[in-house]
């Protein structure tokens, strides 16, 4: 399910790359003001569809370089990447999968953490029962969906937990983040842990309360140009223009903290 | 030559990923792998929860496929096609189907819930459900199509006989098609056991209650390759050994 | 039809329609009788069978077996097959292959009431009584095919039918196993109390079966009565040919005959009005020239064809009327017929037979 997904991600990543280029008929366009030029290729983990496609838009038509993303699961980019697939930026939502990629001499330089992004208690919209923190979660008939220890919001919620002294039993181990998710939309359970900009991105089904112990399991989004990147200036310049003012509030305002 | 060629195209297409499944095999650490508490519950509850399916594809598909075969009612070619439903839908969106009807808040799990304080998501009951969902098609078809080519004229020789619907049922045209009944039996078993998408989605995914192997294959993948490919191994020899047993009991004898 | 009405047990009018198909058939039996429905293909010999036993529902007319009606269209009355009293003998047997022959037999009484121990004992005696003792726990497909078919009328036998339907009970068997098989089965149908229909497109099973023949073409009774009177007086064509005889229609002014405007018999009947004639092959004479003398009866004709029957040769003969003629192989051999060759025919009138075709 995950490659057809990821393959779904991909063709309308493709596709919207596609539809805004027949616009502006850049291929032939001289270049932007920094002197880059042609295309570029980013993957990065999933959790950035959204935010990493709004800076894609304006840095298209800030510097008239066209920029074709591949968007899944961070642990499949970088296997992706090590098997030769052409890309020019890597940006991951854990610095494990990172590392994975450098281990194998495939980064150009030092990564650097772009953003932050740390886990919230999802509840229903309108929070019926009242949560405030964890340890409402270990009432006796709370119903609670956490991440498979496997993926890294599984990880960070262990994290916390401990950091709490939070004994909880879920009733569930979700796959990944979205589908932990989804859980509260549907009502199945009555709470989730989840990374704050996914649950600031269904924010017209579920709340997302803050808890203190999120801080000992924040997830760094290191991001780096990639050795055998065919457009490095374009990809200097897009790494440049993430860190900037411009995406750093495209970040902030899908709930990433940033550095 | 011109079938044998592609013919053995096909089987080295169907084959190769097999092989190379085994030849990425960690040997060496295999039985200590083998042997862990989590893998051996998960297989547990994958056997355990595709017989008890298959059991809920019997009791329910093969009625349904009598239904199909031999009773003449307006809208059975539209029942046909709802029967095969599972089989094009995505697995994942059968689980959330499943959730909108049986989950807490579902058509009928808000009741069951209300009535009967039960909630069926995240119980092994869950697995069973899913699995029956996506493999009874299978059951379906396969006895369908051995009603329709068993000979009616032996029930009609029941009837004479004095037996009515139901003893004509149970005593001659199940006999008959007995070996298609096994065989879909076989290939719903099969599917049940692989099944993943509507498991972990209606079923969830906890070690021992719902982690039936497929699922924690596919956990696994996300940190460790070679676990995946072991316990990808230990299903396929449970299916293989499971199947190859049934086939000659079954179906040839 | 002149029987009084208390002694028929099945009482009938079976009307089935299907399509351009219509059977009508007004049947009735008595109690012991052993009725014979013949017919070529398509007869509806199977449809009214069907219809009797309940496979198949009747559209209109009505079905009553001892004064219990089971099927009545108009009146909305219907017992369906598993509540009439029925036993059938299916032309493949139908024996069910996953149980024993003994289990076959068992199988009706069981659904009728006996428990298990007393349904298999009835049909151990049964099959004792077939002969088939020793192959009670033999499946049906390591039954010869005479075995087969004492399996099947034990099973539809063991149930105690009041109404016996056999369909082509003897069709599936070879030659010589159809004559053994036929001897028993005429014993066990002498031996039932109850109505038998027996539904054969064979004539020599019918004749040696059945008390009394009903004879359907085309969905509707062309003939009916005993075996003697049918042989002796065919009125169709097909009748004719079961019964191996020549059969003509035509008008008669005392012993002459005119079958066509310029052709006529002398017959040894006296009848004035429409009549059928009748004569067996075996009453022509074939000459290589005109014969004089004693035959009234002689025309020219044309060899059509030559067929082995029996002992002799059957010749086709074309020519004012179409005529089978039985010479012996010698003769045939002398006269050198073959087809195309013109030859006499002659009969004398003291073998052919006239009578009402009114």
């Amino acid at each position: 399910m995950r490659s057809v997904r990821t393959a779904l991600v991909a063709l309308t990543a493709l596709a919207m790359v596609g539809l805004s280029g027949c616009g502006d008929d850049s291929s032939d366009q001289p270049a932007g003001g920094d002197g880059v030029s042609g295309q570029l290729t980013v993957f990065a983990a999933a959790s950035l569809t959204e935010s990493f496609t709004r800076i894609g838009q304006d840095f298209e038509a800030a510097q008239g370089v066209k920029v074709i993303f591949n968007f899944a699961g961070s642990s499949a980019l970088a296997t992706q990447i090590n098997e030769g697939a052409p890309a020019d930026v890597f940006a991951s939502a854990a610095p494990a999968n990172m590392d994975t990629v450098l281990d194998a001499g495939n980064g150009d330089g030092e990564p650097v953490t772009f953003a932050r992004n740390q886990l919230v208690i999802a509840v229903p919209k309108g929070n019926p029962d009242g949560v405030t923190s964890l340890s409402d979660l270990t009432k006796p008939d709370a119903k609670v969906a956490l991440c498979a220890e496997q993926v890294p919001c599984g990880a960070a919620a262990g994290k916390a937990l401990d950091a709490a002294g939070v004994a909880l039993t879920p009733v569930t181990l979700e796959r990944d983040v979205k589908a932990a998710l989804a859980k509260v939309r549907l009502g199945e359970v009555d709470a989730a842990l989840v990374y704050r900009t996914d649950a600031r991105a269904a924010t017209t089904d579920v709340d997302g309360i803050e808890f203190p112990e999120s801080a000992e399991a924040i997830n760094d989004y290191p991001i780096v140009v990639l050795k055998d990147a065919a457009n490095k200036a374009a990809a200097r310049a897009f790494l440049e223009y993430v860190r900037s003012d411009t995406g750093r509030n495209v970040l902030t305002t899908a709930g990433f903290q940033v550095p | 030559m011109a079938l044998l060629l592609p013919a053995g195209l096909g089987l080295l297409f169907l084959v190769l990923p097999l092989v190379g499944l085994l030849a990425r095999a960690p040997w060496s650490t295999l039985p200590q792998r083998l042997t862990e508490p989590a893998v051996l519950a998960a297989l547990r509850l994958s056997v355990q929860s595709a017989t008890l399916a298959t059991v809920l594809c019997l009791a329910l598909g093969v009625p349904l496929a009598w239904l199909l075969a031999r009773v003449q009612f307006p809208g059975r070619r539209l029942v046909r096609a709802l029967v095969t439903v599972p089989l094009v839908l995505p697995p994942v969106v059968g689980g959330v189907a499943l959730l909108l009807v049986f989950g807490r808040r579902g058509l009928v799990g808000s009741w069951l819930d209300a009535t009967f304080g039960i909630t069926l998501p995240f119980t092994t009951t869950a697995v069973v459900l899913a699995e029956a969902f996506v493999a009874m098609p299978f059951l379906i078809i396969a006895v369908e199509g051995a009603l329709r080519g068993a000979d009616t004229r032996y029930e009609e020789a029941a009837a004479t006989l004095g037996a009515g619907r139901w003893t004509t049922f149970t005593h001659v045209t199940l006999p008959l098609v007995a070996p298609g009944v096994a065989a879909g039996a076989v290939l719903c078993w099969a599917r049940a056991l692989g099944e993943f998408g509507a498991t972990i989605t209606f079923a969830g995914n906890y070690p021992g209650r719902t982690q039936t192997m497929p699922v924690a294959v596919y956990l696994a993948l996300e940190t460790d390759l070679e676990a995946a490919i072991v316990l990808s191994l230990i299903l396929l020899t449970v299916s293989v050994v499971i199947l190859a047993s049934l086939r000659d009991r079954w179906i040839s004898g | 039809m002149s029987e009084p009405a208390g002694a028929r047990l099945l009482d009938a009018h079976l009307v089935v329609e299907r399509g351009d198909f219509r059977l009508d058939l007004p049947l009735t039996i008595n109690p012991g009788e052993v009725v014979a429905l013949l017919g070529p293909n398509g007869a509806g010999k199977t449809t009214a069978l069907r219809a009797l036993a309940g496979l198949l529902p009747l559209s209109a007319g009505h079905l009553t077996l001892a004064g219990r009606e089971w099927d009545h269209p108009d009146r909305r009355v219907w017992i369906p097959t598993e509540r009439r009293p029925i036993g059938v003998v299916f032309q493949d047997y139908l024996l069910f292959p996953h149980l024993t022959a003994l289990d076959n037999v068992a199988f009706g009484p069981r659904r009728h009431g006996l428990g298990r121990q007393q349904a298999r004992q009835r049909a151990a005696d049964w099959l004792t009584r077939m002969g088939l003792a020793a192959h009670a726990r033999r499946k049906p497909r390591q039954l010869s095919g005479g075995q087969a078919q004492r399996v099947a009328l034990a099973r539809a036998l063991a149930v105690e039918p009041a109404l016996l339907l056999l369909d082509e009970p003897l069709a599936a068997l070879d030659a010589g196993t159809r004559l053994d098989t036929r001897a028993q089965l005429h014993r066990h149908l002498a031996a039932h109390t109850g109505a038998t229909l027996l539904v054969t497109h064979d004539p020599l099973d019918a004749l040696v079966l059945a008390d009394r023949l009903v004879i359907i073409e085309d969905g509707h009774v062309v003939q009916e009565g005993d075996a003697a009177t049918i042989t002796a007086r065919p009125r169709t064509d097909y009748v004719a040919r079961l019964v191996g005889l020549n059969l003509y229609r035509g008008r008669a002014a005392g012993q002459r005959v005119r079958l066509s405007a310029d052709f006529g018999l002398t017959t040894g009947d006296r009848h004035d009005g429409e009549v059928f004639v009748a004569f067996p092959p075996s009453a022509v004479a074939l000459h290589p020239r005109q014969p004089d003398g004693s035959p009234r009866n002689t025309w020219p004709a044309t060899i059509a064809g030559v067929q082995r029957h029996g002992d002799n040769l059957r010749i086709q003969l074309n020519g004012p009327i179409e005529v089978a003629a039985d010479v012996t192989p010698a003769a045939a051999a002398q006269l050198r017929l073959v087809p195309g060759q013109r030859v006499w025919a002659a009969v004398k009138a003291a073998e052919t037979r006239a009578y009402p075709a009114g």
